[in-house]
């Protein structure tokens, strides 16, 4: 009896809830699989999926966005051993799926704890409620590879922005299995949007994109580069989170940084009267 | 019909200018060597001379600043802050009247706005930060939160002294020291403000302050010794901005242009919103970044509202600056005036109407009538620039999922307004519009306690409330 042939696993873009291959046709080797080397059209097709995932998301209620995110802990808690065949160690996997959890629960509190009525003098009700900024591109951390994706990702979206993120260019494996799992919990299309391939060739149009509202460096190490890239950010004044040290504990504390980054506060007043 | 007032002057005896002033830096005002004239505005006298700070100044008043962070302001218990800048919230309050005065001097506001606006909401603004120098660890933002250092701070000419409270109060609570640029047009009120500094026994270099144009605003902001940036004024500069702290470890916030959206409903008390749309686009000569500039009037009441608007308007009393009972004052500088002036023309010959009611400018100074367009279309220059004055474009609507797709069809995302009777109708809106403030049936309404700053291109940021701390600590 001849052993069975196993069923090989082609590892491939993520946009728009869909996992097309780069418009490019290209592919670039890692551990023994193809994976897409996205182009700068890529990149803009993640930016139109993103932006129309922007209304429903951010309109959708906290509750719901807060399901959403656990619904991906159970699923990526369902997967653990693909993740540790990837070579992600058990532990790392073990605090991405909390990682998940505890975002997942600040839905529907971060406004509470970030927003709130300003006794202001006069007679005038007053609340500022953060919101989300939009369309955010991340470059994710070189490692930890399921980690350090996790940790730029959840944040931005639960809150209900949509991301465009780079993946780690050397570490995009366990990236677009994430992807899938992404896309097997409810996550409507278009809210995390994958790109695999080089951080040079990808972000610089991110940062530079008129449609983009913010761009976090987390995963960005070249200083120049990190530089060249907050200077095109400024061309529409996308909020920018600055690359991260070298050593930074990814397994730490994330506290609310990252969250509170990607916000807008809005404040509504209005008289008070009869 | 116009009610005939007499004059009601102010008096302007109430305030000493000094033919010349120096720099304000190491608690010491010192003598510079290129200077330029301030003038009023309203009459093109010359009120003084002041220093036009170089690069060598910037960079003394910074070393002052870091001296101060380092050995006195960092060191000291928040208590002690605050009781600073309780002493200062107390000065500007005694001071008032002077203040107001040389403001409008200056700036070319009306009085009853700089004694009833601007002056009050300074001296609350360094009241309510005062507060918050001991309560730190309390604000939401870790056990421990920590200043930034030193801040660069650059003011625009609109509101030159309640900018200045802005910027001063929030970053001297949260341990910083400051280097001030205010605005090249108005620098007076922030140089007397620093003798309230010295007055105050504030210690040396904790408040700064570098008089000059754009080069020195630049100087400021590239400096390397700078830990925080703090602007108030074009998006264009803000980018440039923006832009040239790129790689730095300096942490900016941004607070600029508008083109606000003012949606009038149906159903809108049509009085009011009149009195409202008059508060957001003329108030202070419309020289506001969140002024109301664009009328969104829903089609079937426009003519009434129209009618309504301009039967206001034309009670509106344009003049001395000093008079009690001017509505609107004068326009900041030629600069600014001719600016307004070449946006306004190109309404006009886009095809937009325009409609001025009858008055009478004076001779000298920098006059320009309240103005709107109507029949303007989302195309027209006048409806997507911002034009600083007191210009209202006027826009209509069907539906409210129109209003708040032309709301929000602009760069730009700093306030905005409803008028309706409708609650639930306000709440749908407030939640569609992409803009940092949004005032329902009311307008340019402002209080310390309450976050101010835009979505998108109108910067990033809040200043004020417990949000405006965020920007001077580490977090």
């Amino acid at each position: 009896m001849s052993e069975r042939v196993a069923v090989r696993k082609t590892y491939k873009l993520f946009i728009g809830g869909k996992f097309p291959r780069s418009e490019s046709g290209r592919s670039y080797l890692v551990q023994d699989s193809n994976v897409s080397l996205a182009s700068r059209k890529d990149a803009r097709d993640a930016v139109v999926a993103a932006r129309a995932a922007v209304k429903g998301w951010a309109g959708a209620t906290a509750y719901n966005r807060g399901q959403i995110l656990y619904r991906v802990a159970e699923m990526l808690e369902g997967r653990r051993d693909q993740f540790v065949g990837l070579g992600i160690p058990a532990d790392e996997v073990d605090t991405a799926i909390d990682r998940w959890v505890w975002y997942a629960g600040w839905a529907d509190k971060l406004p509470q704890v970030y927003g709130g009525a300003n006794p202001v003098a006069g007679p005038y009700f007053n609340l500022s409620t953060p919101e989300p900024t939009g369309v955010v591109a991340v470059v994710a951390p070189e490692s930890p590879a399921l980690l350090g994706l996790v940790s730029v990702v959840a944040p931005a979206i639960v809150t209900g922005s949509t991301v465009v993120v780079a993946a780690s260019p050397s570490a995009p494996l366990a990236a677009v299995t994430l992807a899938e799992v992404l896309a097997t919990s409810d996550l409507p299309g278009g809210v995390v949007n994958l790109l695999t391939g080089r951080i040079t060739e990808t972000v610089p149009t991110l940062a530079a994109h008129l449609d983009v509202n913010a761009i976090d460096l987390a995963g960005v190490v070249d200083t120049d580069l990190a530089a060249d890239l907050e200077g095109r950010a400024a061309e529409n004044l996308k909020r920018v989170l600055r690359p991260l040290p070298a050593d930074h504990d990814w397994a730490g504390d994330p506290g609310l940084a990252r969250m509170t980054a990607l916000l807008e506060t809005k404040t509504v007043w209005h008289p008070k009267g009869v | 019909m116009m009610f005939e007032y007499a004059p009601a002057p102010e008096s302007r005896a109430i305030v000493d200018i000094r033919s010349s002033y120096g720099l304000f830096i190491d608690g010491k005002f010192v003598d510079g060597e290129n200077l330029d004239k301030t003038v009023n505005p309203a009459t093109e006298e010359v009120l003084a001379e002041v220093t036009w700070a170089g690069t060598q100044d910037v960079d003394r008043a910074v070393r002052a600043a870091r001296k101060a962070y380092d050995k006195v302001w960092g060191p000291m218990p928040g208590r002690d802050r605050a009781k600073y800048l309780y002493r200062i919230a107390r000065l500007v309050q005694e001071r008032s009247r002077e203040l107001a005065v040389l403001e409008s001097l200056d700036n070319g506001k009306p009085i009853r706005e700089s004694r009833d606006v601007d002056l009050p909401l300074v001296a609350a603004h360094f009241f309510y930060y005062a507060g918050w120098a001991d309560k730190l660890p309390y604000a939401g933002f870790g056990a421990d939160p920590q200043p930034l250092g030193v801040a660069a701070q650059v003011i625009p000419w609109n509101f030159p002294l309640l900018m200045l409270a802005w910027k001063v109060a929030p970053a001297l609570a949260a341990g910083n020291t400051v280097v001030l640029k205010p605005a090249e047009t108005t620098p007076l009120t922030a140089l007397l403000f620093a003798e309230i500094c010295q007055q105050a026994d504030l210690p040396a270099g904790v408040v700064n302050i570098v008089t000059g144009a754009g080069d020195t605003g630049r100087a400021l902001v590239e400096h390397p010794g700078v830990d925080k940036v703090a602007f108030t004024g074009s998006t264009g500069v803000g980018k440039a901005i923006a832009r040239s702290v790129a790689g730095t470890r300096k942490k900016v916030t941004l607070e600029l242009g508008g083109k606000a959206a003012n949606i009038v409903y149906d159903d809108a008390p049509i009085d009011q919103a009149v009195e409202g749309i008059v508060n957001g686009i003329f108030f202070n000569q419309g020289h506001v970044c969140c002024a109301g500039s664009r009328l969104l009037v829903q089609e079937n009441v426009a003519e009434q509202v129209l009618d309504a608007l301009k039967r206001r308007m034309a009670l509106l009393r344009v003049g001395d600056p000093l008079d009690k009972n001017t509505d609107v004052g004068a326009i900041n500088s030629a600069a600014q005036l001719a600016r307004i002036r070449e946006l306004s023309d190109a309404g006009a010959a886009e095809g937009a109407q325009r409609w001025s009611p009858p008055c009478e400018l004076p001779e000298r100074g920098f006059w320009f009538a309240p103005t709107i367009f109507t029949g303007v279309t989302q195309a027209h220059r006048v409806a997507r620039e911002e034009i600083f004055g007191p210009v209202l474009s006027v826009l209509t609507f069907r539906t409210p999922a129109e209003a708040v797709e032309k709301a929000n069809n602009t760069p730009y995302g700093l306030s905005a307004g409803i008028w309706t009777d409708k609650g639930s109708r306000i709440l749908w809106t407030a939640d569609r519009l992409r803009a940092g403030v949004v005032w329902a049936n009311t307008f340019n309404k402002f209080d310390p306690t309450s976050p101010f700053g835009g979505y998108k291109e109108s910067g990033y940021g809040r200043e004020g409330g417990r949000h405006g701390l965020e920007g001077y600590l580490n977090v």
